[in-house]
């Protein structure tokens, strides 16, 4: 028996750090490790209410975030990659090309 | 407070601070090895609340191949390692800290507010084991599931594409 309002202090502060994370950091893969912590802090959130409410729903969701999640790192770092291979920098404030 | 709470409180506070560390950190693979505690810790806070088959899933999948992920795109793309001269502002450290905490602390009592620690979250060890996710997932969430193994084969698919280099262009 874990009290839920612990758990989600604890994803609140994920989802802080995330948060500082993308608005602070400027390299790339920075900014998507720190969405990693964002995911995480929701998945935490779901299989804690699934655990407060009986319901097995909240976990098979947490699976599917997990699976997005997974997919959301490939094409992430693929673009990076593809932005580092153009631009020789994955500075994400450097990446203007599409901004009026 | 029992054990299982005791428990929980030690790895929260691990992962809070290697959670902060990820963030902080100066030295980019630094960051990524923080993540790899930040993650292991949100996947025992899932085996202490029961849910067994999600927790193990995130550390396979998180730590075990995220991670890794992670690590061969900082080799990949030579990101200055040890230096910090891609994201030395302090402007928009000020802005992101400023608006971090303030997210954290509204949430954080906006959540109290509504479930004062006094509420109780029961943990069914029964609850998260890999038969009942299987029963439900193939039952109830057939469809979702399709479509989210047909979403990994285009990821797969246009990762290849984007990430490949482009022989007609080297030529």
């Amino acid at each position: 028996m874990i009290r839920l309002p612990l758990i989600l202090v604890f994803a609140a502060l994920l989802f802080s750090a995330g948060i500082y994370g993308v608005l602070a950091r400027r390299n790339a893969v920075m900014v998507l490790m720190a969405i990693e912590l964002m995911l995480n802090a929701v998945n935490l959130n779901l299989v804690a209410f699934a655990a407060a409410l009986h319901d097995v729903s909240g976990q098979i969701f947490a699976l599917f975030v997990i699976a997005v999640a997974a997919a959301e790192v490939g094409i992430g770092l693929a673009i990076v990659i593809l932005l580092f291979r153009n631009r020789a920098s994955i500075n994400v404030d450097e990446v203007d090309l599409l901004k009026w | 407070m029992n054990a299982q709470e005791y428990a929980f409180m030690v790895v929260a506070v691990i992962g809070s601070l290697a959670a902060v560390a990820v963030v902080t950190a100066r030295n980019v693979v630094h960051a990524a090895l923080y993540l790899v505690v930040a993650l292991a810790c949100v996947g025992i806070t899932f085996l202490l609340v029961g849910a067994e088959f999600v927790g193990w899933t995130q550390i396979l999948i998180y730590v075990g191949a995220i991670v890794i992920l992670f690590l061969f795109g900082l080799m990949l793309t030579k990101a200055p390692i040890g230096r910090d001269t891609l994201d030395h502002q302090p402007q928009s450290r000020i802005v992101g800290g400023v608006v971090a905490l303030v997210m954290f602390l509204g949430l954080a009592g906006l959540l109290l507010r509504v479930w004062p620690v006094g509420s109780t979250a029961a943990s069914d060890a029964a609850l998260g084991s890999t038969a009942a996710i299987g029963e439900s997932l193939f039952r109830d969430y057939v469809l979702p599931f399709e479509v989210v193994s047909f979403l990994l084969l285009a990821a797969l698919v246009g990762a290849i594409v984007l990430a490949r280099k482009d022989e007609g262009s080297e030529s």
